[in-house]
């Protein structure tokens, strides 16, 4: 522990605090502008290409409709894109596929389907199965089984965790781009390196307000849907 | 006796207003799905996703083999990490207690300053990453543990008091109402009435925060705030792919142990 660089930094920290106080959004707006348009194209792509390809996995991931082979691979899916963090992926992605955006919407995309294939086959394995066997007893096929009996069920928390993952992909969207992937997050890195604390306190702020609308706008899409 | 061989209305799910209506919300979303895809790949090049396979086969190619012999050196720094988790779990309940027990509406001091207070200390911490509060924190007091230590408590707060405060809302208000029916002081209405009912929860959720903490410590090196992200950021930096591939074992390794210590230890509490 250095207490000396303690004291130093104090003084900094002040001049962070007053800059959160009296922040400024002017000068960077252009920078803070393209940031945010970054943030948030990346956030609702991510999101929708992330739950459509999580569908699929999250079905064959749910013991009572996929054969036992399918249920392992897609299990294993799961859990690779659940351990690895998205900052470590993004590092990966950003080697791979160069810096901006893109890399950042492929990071939420991977990350957004562990998350939402896990809970739609925990769901799905908590059907109710008196509706299921109804359906099995008029000689559905597999297809229609899906449809009528598991769609109907799991379709409006599908929606409510889509929309929960929007609300995450945001926050996520806002530190991957310290690694270079794009987004606010990689202003907000350039604003403190930079030391203009008055920049940085406008984009937090920003960032707090969009999850704080994200927030009470999903929670009151969700109670509206249901 | 004719019979009905023509219904005039087929029976459907939902009317037709309701269709139109889950139709233009669908077509809205798609919209709005291709115009946010054009804006963001605006500048991308393309050149660079084509090439994206052949880079990925490389960069695979000189992870492996893991380099073993860089595990001594990662010991310490492993050490670092778990205890930025463990004091940064620590800071971060103490101080989430408080602020849970002002949010709380069944138990806030002031409806109308405190609690919005509270509500807001809550959102701020939650929706700004603890990487974001170490970038801050390492500009502010330097780099090393300590701020790795302050950035995962001031973001441990946000998640442990909103569980806290809404297992606190939850409470049985009968108990409550029997330990006031006794004369007891505001103070003991807490102690006696309500912090036997949500200590179970308290621990539980205490515990599920170290776990996501031992997660999130792993990478505040990255911006300078100690532990093993610090390796992991030495060794990116220099082209060190088997060294790479060796912290990330290590670190999916801790990870699965520190969700199998949390679960085992909730599953005992519960």
């Amino acid at each position: 522990m250095d207490w000396a660089r303690v004291a130093a930094g104090l003084e900094r920290g002040q001049r962070f605090v007053m800059g959160f106080l009296s922040p400024d959004f002017a000068s960077r707006w252009t920078d803070i502008r393209q940031g945010l348009i970054e943030s948030l194209t990346m956030t609702l792509t991510s999101t929708v290409v992330g739950v459509l390809i999580s569908v699929p996995i999250g079905i064959g991931a749910a013991r009572n409709l996929a054969p036992r082979a399918v249920y392992y691979l897609c299990r294993g899916i799961i859990a690779v894109s659940r351990a690895l963090q998205e900052i470590i992926i993004a590092i990966f992605l950003v080697a791979m596929f160069g810096f901006g955006p893109f890399a950042g919407f492929l990071t939420l995309s991977f990350a957004t389907i562990g998350f939402i294939a896990k809970l739609l086959a925990d769901d799905i394995e908590e059907i109710e199965e008196a509706q299921a066997e109804a359906i099995r007893a008029t000689g559905a096929s597999w297809g229609q089984l899906v449809n009528y009996a598991i769609q109907p069920q799991v379709m409006p928390r599908l929606i409510g965790l889509s929309l929960y993952r929007l609300d995450i992909n945001f926050r996520e969207s806002a530190v991957i781009g310290i690694v270079g992937a794009g987004g606010i997050g990689a202003t907000l890195n350039t604003a403190i390196d930079r030391y203009e604390y008055d920049s940085a306190g406008a984009i937090l702020l920003i960032i707090i307000g969009i999850v704080m609308v994200a927030e009470y706008g999903s929670s009151y899409l969700r109670k509206f849907l249901q | 006796m004719t019979e009905i061989t023509h219904y005039s209305q087929v029976w459907a799910h939902r009317t037709p207003r309701k269709r139109l209506f889950m139709w233009l919300g669908w077509l809205a979303l798609v919209a709005l799905f291709v115009w946010c895809w054009q804006v963001m790949t605006e500048n991308t090049i393309w050149a660079f996703v084509a090439d994206a396979p052949r880079q990925a086969a490389d960069i695979g190619g000189r992870m492996m083999p893991p380099r073993l012999s860089y595990l001594p050196e990662l010991m310490v720094p492993l050490w670092d990490t778990i205890n930025i988790a463990t004091l940064g779990t620590l800071g971060g309940v103490i101080m989430a207690v408080p602020v849970a027990f002002m949010a709380a509406r069944n138990t806030t001091p002031s409806q109308h300053i405190l609690r919005p207070i509270a509500l807001f200390i809550i959102v701020a911490s939650r929706s700004i990453n603890s990487l974001i509060w170490a970038l801050l924190l390492v500009a502010i007091i330097g780099p090393g543990i300590l701020a790795g230590i302050v950035a995962i408590a001031l973001r441990s707060i946000g998640f442990v008091g909103k569980l806290l405060y809404e297992a606190i809302e939850e409470t049985d208000a009968r108990q409550i109402e029997a330990v006031q029916a006794t004369g007891a002081s505001p103070a003991q209405v807490v102690s006696y009435g309500i912090v036997p009912q949500v200590m179970p929860a308290f621990w539980g959720i205490s515990v599920f925060r170290w776990d996501i903490n031992i997660r999130e410590s792993t990478i505040l090196g990255l911006v300078g705030a100690g532990g093993i992200g610090l390796k992991l950021q030495a060794s990116l930096n220099v082209l060190a792919w088997p060294q790479v591939t060796m912290i990330l074992i290590l670190i999916l390794g801790t990870v699965v142990l520190s969700e199998w210590v949390s679960a085992r230890v909730r599953h005992a509490i519960i």
